[in-house]
């Protein structure tokens, strides 16, 4: 049973197909575009973007805060359950935590995009220097810095952690130059009880820690828009509303990674029906959850009834803007709600469709944030529009398929399910400390 | 070095052999076992549970949030900057990068921990079998005393192993 287990999981590190190599000189053709139209970017200027008076914030902005929250599928949805012990947790996880690490990469490389001069972002590093700039650390912007980086390294570690013992399977299985990177990748693991014990503690402390540090991020993201005095953006709901739409897309996006590994490297067996439906509840959950927040920002706008926000509140409900909204809520609560809510339409099929839905509606829910208050702002005369070029275009395309070529190119590195934590879950539970007495009682168990 | 070790296919042949062991006057710390899975709930796998590693989860968590403080608050005063009438040092504010740090600190603190207290990064162990990978364990006694080897021999056969070693 092991054994296969560890031949099914390995098999994509270990074999190659004509397939694979095609795939990823297709996306990394895509992702060449992209640097191309940054490049092309930085060396003209912002004036072959969209970007014009008054909307200085608009793709760029849009796809930093949907792939922060896309990060959020993976280190909070992974520590969540393994503080619950949720046992069907075992092959969900590591798939979930690869989406946090490249997606906080991604999202974390839209700032410096959209610098007009990128080379000098190390200006936000605060160390003490010649020309007597240190960072403002009232600037939300270096909040941002720190909560990101914050995020992006513990979840790192999260994420590799767990992967040593895995390495250290692929030591002993390698040969010639595998085995000598794995041999160095698994850092002399031996798989001793200190050491499981030491790992499994680690693994806890940490995912104690990284739960707040998770909502803080998406909290702080909140914060670069709702510090501002613009219409729609000041408002105190917006915390707990990013960092709920976060864990909505992000548990999107982990279904629909989920799906395609199931079928790219046939892993039926082990991606099961079960993970996409206990999956689907827990996105019908966040998809309540989002009408609820969306309600109130909404109702609280309305009832309030401030010209300023009346401006941006009727462009979305009737004006310029109201075909994407309407889309929007179509996405996020409509098409999802009757999929994962009855029973009978449940299945893996199902949940991708939704999730699908759910990924495109919260892509339009971060522009709907952005871009319709800067372009209704308080007073008339400064009003504009947006409509994006294909630079932003391009690389909002190029940053699509960066995720999908990341994902690709680790799963040639490690397994991308966690062998060790599934071998683990097929252990009979005895509920205490087994002595030699008990051992006979066990092999019944099993 | 010699060595003495049997390979078991399950944690109850295992956990015989290691109590074998002990009866034999084997002290728990003599017998070596590896696994490529943790056993957390089985006796063999029970020793060394206690650990500091929360405690200095603590201390590294302070140490964070010492350093957050003396960041923010010294580099304002150093550089003070007048933002929308806000105070110089502007503790509320400065709570965001204090909190980011202290867990930052708890985490590093964590990590630090399992490396020192597992002894990672570390050469591969005196007894060791590739066999372990293929969900093997491995129960054995490094530097096992000469006279003693038939009787240690004989513990690991209790355990119905599916194969035992000796070292060199």
């Amino acid at each position: 049973m092991a054994d296969r287990l560890s031949s099914d999981l390995l098999r994509p590190v270990f074999q190659t197909s004509r397939k694979y190599y095609a795939l990823v000189v297709l996306l990394g053709g895509i992702v060449l575009c992209g640097l191309g139209a940054w490049g092309y970017q930085v060396y003209y200027g912002f004036g072959v973007t969209g970007y014009n008076w008054p909307v200085y914030w608009a793709l760029h902005e849009t796809n930093f805060v949907f792939w922060i929250g896309i990060s959020h599928a993976g280190t909070l949805i992974s520590a969540i359950l393994r503080l619950v012990n949720a046992t069907w947790r075992r092959p969900v996880t590591r798939c979930a935590e690869i989406i946090t690490a490249f997606a906080l990469m991604i999202g974390a490389m839209f700032p410096l995009i959209h610098l007009g001069r990128p080379w000098l972002a190390f200006f936000l590093i605060p160390y003490p220097s010649e020309r007597g700039i240190w960072p403002n650390y009232r600037s939300p912007l270096v909040w941002d810095f720190f909560a990101i980086n914050t995020y992006l390294l513990a979840s790192l570690l999260f994420l590799a952690l767990p992967m040593i013992p895995d390495f250290a399977l692929i030591r002993d299985r390698a040969t010639g130059w595998r085995k000598k990177v794995y041999g160095l990748l698994s850092l002399g693991w031996q798989g001793t009880p200190k050491q499981w014990h030491r790992l499994e503690s680690a693994m806890h402390i940490m995912a104690l820690a990284i739960l707040p540090i998770a909502v803080s991020v998406h909290t702080i993201v909140s914060f670069d828009f709702s510090m501002a005095v613009v219409p729609m953006w000041h408002s105190t709901i917006f915390g707990p509303y990013f960092v709920a739409g976060a864990i909505f897309s992000g548990i999107a996006a982990l279904i629909i990674v989920m799906a395609l590994l199931r079928k790219a490297f046939h892993l039926e067996g082990y991606l099961q029906p079960l993970h996409f439906e206990n999956l689907g509840k827990l996105l019908l959950l966040m998809s309540l959850l989002w009408g609820y927040f969306v309600f109130n920002e909404r109702l609280t706008a309305w009832y309030g009834n401030s010209p300023h926000e009346m401006n941006v509140f009727w462009s979305t409900q009737t004006g310029a803007y109201s075909p994407l909204f309407w889309t929007m809520v179509l996405c996020n609560f409509v098409i999802p709600f009757p999929l994962l809510a009855i029973r009978r339409l449940r299945s893996v099929f199902t949940a991708v469709v939704a999730s699908c839905c759910v990924v495109v509606g919260m892509w339009l829910e971060r522009f709907l944030i952005i871009v319709p208050s800067l372009s209704r702002k308080s007073l008339p005369y400064a009003w504009g529009s947006y409509t994006p070029e294909w630079t932003e275009i391009v690389i909002m395309i190029a940053s699509f398929a960066s995720m999908a070529l990341l994902y690709v190119l680790v799963s040639k590195v490690v397994p991308l399910i966690s062998i060790w934590e599934l071998k683990a879950g097929d252990q009979p539970r005895l509920g205490a400390t087994a002595s030699v007495h008990e051992t006979e009682a066990a092999g019944e168990l099993r | 070095m010699s060595a003495i070790y049997g390979l078991y296919e399950t944690p109850q042949g295992a956990q015989r052999a290691f109590d074998r062991l002990r009866a034999e006057g084997i002290s728990t710390r003599g017998i070596t076992i590896i696994s490529s899975e943790p056993h957390e709930e089985w006796e063999f796998a029970s020793e060394d549970r206690r650990t500091v590693m929360p405690w200095v989860a603590v201390a590294g968590a302070a140490i964070g949030l010492a350093s957050a403080y003396l960041l923010t608050a010294l580099t304002q005063q150093s550089w003070p900057i007048n933002t929308g009438g806000m105070p110089i040092v502007t503790n509320w504010t400065n709570i965001i990068i204090m909190f980011e740090l202290t867990m930052l600190g708890a985490v590093l603190a964590t990590v630090f921990t399992l490396f020192v207290t597992a002894k990672l990064p570390a050469k591969l162990p005196k007894i060791y079998d590739p066999a372990v990978s293929d969900g093997k364990i491995l129960v054995g006694v490094a530097d096992p005393a000469g006279a003693r080897l038939s009787d240690i021999e004989r513990a690991l056969n209790a355990g119905q192993p599916v194969a035992v070693h000796r070292m060199p």
